[in-house]
């Protein structure tokens, strides 16, 4: 209903690129908390970081469904390696090509498509998260530069990019309509990044706080209008919502597959656990919600290939996927019993790795704030 | 230069199954892929056609329409076009038919490509045939040299020279073009597909050589050219697990199992 022949011949590559190359690896990537080159060359060789690129930038000019499906079967077996191409397709490219001008969009974008380079998205700040326009990093006229103060907390990717969107306040009395957005130079003096922080899942891309200490930037490095980095922070984001909703139906399906494979097998009492009725509607029920998860997400994606409003749609479909991943990853841990506990089992990576999904790029609560604040308008 | 890859469509046999009750293979909704050790033959292909841009790469296999899937799996990983053959007339041959409509059709695909094709390159064996026969037989209907068993494969001044996989090491052969190369399972794994070339694979028309296509003797294709009778298939009983014995020395390995034998009283 929501694909076409060519959405079905991507996930299939999608899909054998996951099990052969993620399934085999997800439990290293996990424990050494590092995706081997080899997983960054074959998802550039293969177009995944480009996907959603127009292809006067380097990308394949796809659809969002077309990134849909991609990540999903990616996020059913490593949602680490989904990172790197949600980063590349959606945080990374969307404020330039949402904002940047031509030259920009020529200069970074490729780079960052071909898997090349990485651009860090730089919003969040310790006293500024889902309240975002509240944020300290202020950016200083000076000339013909802008001087950057401040620091940036919770920032993927950010030791190993070669550059980072920073959103920072040019005129602070207007509060989040005086913000405005850089391309900042992660090599340029005064720029550094904090420690690698020790997440509790979802390890194998690095994560740090980005500090800025009389950061002089040129006002090239500007993206967009000066004052007007909050819209293309929030339209980012809604941008984004589609990418973490598919990292919540992948690793729900991920989970439900693991289980399913597990109750047939183990047996109690002398039967498989798949006999049991209590196992039977808790399966009933992931079945259910991922299924009505999944067209949720599906929806939303269609209609953004229609260029509709989705802000409502992406939201639900980021609300209930990610809610639902939860649910199922802890009952698919539940009847893994004390093996879903000790780290050999994949479930027990899954249940980390899931945790973080109803927290990034707007958590449920300010999901909810979205949809009631459009139904109730 | 310019290589022809044939290609065989085969079930997967890694997602077999055997009913139990009749003893028979259950084909329903097992997949169809391109036979392993043809996807070898293409990426050994395709290796040398990175080193050389200017290679062409052909692919074609003898089968019903669906076998189109597999060209097209095979388009998206190097090749640059895929014939299919497909006749009644062709239906039913055994590996010497078989190999003589291939040698046929290679001589069609040079003409209508208008080249020559200096290698011509298989899969050692298909997984579900698994004769190992085709190959070789189609380089004596065209009169070519051949390779069987190739780990690696290069050109170099009008001949081929080939690393060949043998029961207890390797050696290395050549011999002058055009030649037939059999290839096995090489050092490397064949390329992914990218979502590009995997959409062009999928837009791909496939042209159909039918037997009133080419010239070929269909006296000697399908049934009618194929020798081989087969007299009854039927499921391999299964064997029990048996027990490995992997200690440092041989010597030591011997004791043990000496000591195991007579212990169950066999010695």
């Amino acid at each position: 209903m929501f694909f076409t022949e060519d959405h079905e011949y991507i996930r299939d590559l999608a899909r054998e690129f996951a099990e052969k190359e993620l399934a085999p690896i997800a439990h290293e990537i996990d424990q050494t908390d590092t995706i081997p080159q080899r997983i960054y060359d074959l998802m550039a060789d293969m177009g995944f970081f480009g996907l959603k690129i127009p292809e006067e930038y380097g990308g394949q000019g796809l659809d969002v469904r077309s990134y849909v499906c991609v990540m999903e079967e990616i996020c059913k077996k490593s949602i680490a390696a989904s990172l790197l191409m949600s980063s590349a397709n959606s945080l990374s490219t969307a404020p330039i090509l949402l904002a940047g001008t031509e030259e920009q969009k020529k200069k970074y974008i490729p780079g960052i498509a071909s898997g090349k380079e990485i651009m860090a998205f730089g919003l969040t700040e310790p006293g500024a998260g889902s309240d975002a326009g509240s944020m300290t990093t202020r950016a200083v006229e000076d000339g013909d530069s802008y001087i950057l103060n401040g620091r940036k907390c919770f920032i993927t990717a950010a030791p190993i990019a070669q550059n980072t969107v920073i959103f920072a306040k040019t005129s602070p009395e207007k509060g989040s309509k005086g913000i405005t957005s850089f391309i900042v130079d992660m090599s340029l003096p005064g720029v550094s990044v904090g420690k690698n922080e020790v997440k509790m899942g979802q390890h194998g891309v690095p994560v740090s706080d980005v500090i800025l200490e009389d950061v002089r930037v040129p006002k090239s490095a500007i993206l967009g209008e000066v004052d007007k980095g909050f819209i293309t922070a929030m339209k980012t984001l809604s941008i984004g919502r589609i990418g973490v909703a598919c990292q919540g139906i992948g690793i729900s399906q991920g989970a439900l597959d693991a289980a399913v494979a597990h109750i047939k097998e183990r047996k109690q009492f002398g039967k498989r656990l798949a006999d049991f009725q209590a196992i039977q509607f808790m399966i009933a029920d992931m079945e259910t919600k991922v299924n009505a998860a999944r067209l949720l997400v599906y929806n939303a994606a269609y209609l953004m290939d229609q260029h509709k409003d989705v802000t409502k749609e992406a939201s639900m479909a980021k609300y209930f996927a990610t809610e639902t991943a939860l649910e199922v990853v802890s009952k698919a841990l539940q009847m893994f019993g004390g093996y879903g506990y000790i780290n050999e089992y994949p479930i027990e990576r899954m249940y980390r790795d899931a945790r973080v999904l109803t927290i990034y790029e707007g958590t449920s609560q300010v999901q909810q704030m979205v949809i009631s604040g459009i139904v109730l308008k | 230069m310019n290589i022809l890859v044939f290609i065989k469509q085969v079930p997967d046999t890694t997602e077999i199954k055997i009913d139990p009750v009749t003893n028979t293979l259950i084909r329903q909704g097992v997949p169809s892929i391109v036979n392993t050790f043809d996807t070898y033959a293409l990426e050994t292909a395709a290796k040398l056609k990175d080193a050389d841009p200017s290679i062409k790469i052909v692919v074609a296999t003898m089968g019903p329409e669906q076998a189109k899937e597999a060209l097209k799996t095979c388009l998206s990983v190097g090749a640059d076009k895929a014939y299919l053959v497909s006749d009644k007339a062709f239906a039913g041959s055994d590996t010497l038919a078989t190999s003589y409509v291939l040698s046929c059709v290679a001589k069609e695909i040079a003409k209508r490509e208008g080249c020559e094709f200096d290698l011509i390159f298989c899969g050692k064996q298909a997984i579900d045939g698994d004769t190992a026969q085709v190959g070789p037989e189609l380089a004596e209907h065209l009169n070519y040299p051949q390779i069987t068993y190739a780990l690696e494969v290069a050109v170099e001044n009008g001949s081929v020279k080939c690393r060949r996989e043998t029961e207890d090491g390797y050696e290395v052969l050549s011999a002058t073009l055009p030649a037939v190369v059999t290839v096995t399972k090489t050092a490397y794994e064949p390329r992914y597909a990218s979502v590009k070339s995997k959409m062009a694979a999928n837009r791909a028309v496939i042209p159909v050589l039918t037997a009133a296509d080419f010239e070929i003797d269909t006296n000697l294709s399908g049934l009618k050219g194929s020798p081989t009778k087969v007299k009854k298939t039927f499921v391999p009983q299964k064997k029990k697990g048996g027990i490995k014995l992997q200690e440092e020395t041989g010597v030591i390995a011997a004791e043990k199992l000496a000591a195991m034998l007579s212990e169950a009283g066999i010695i």
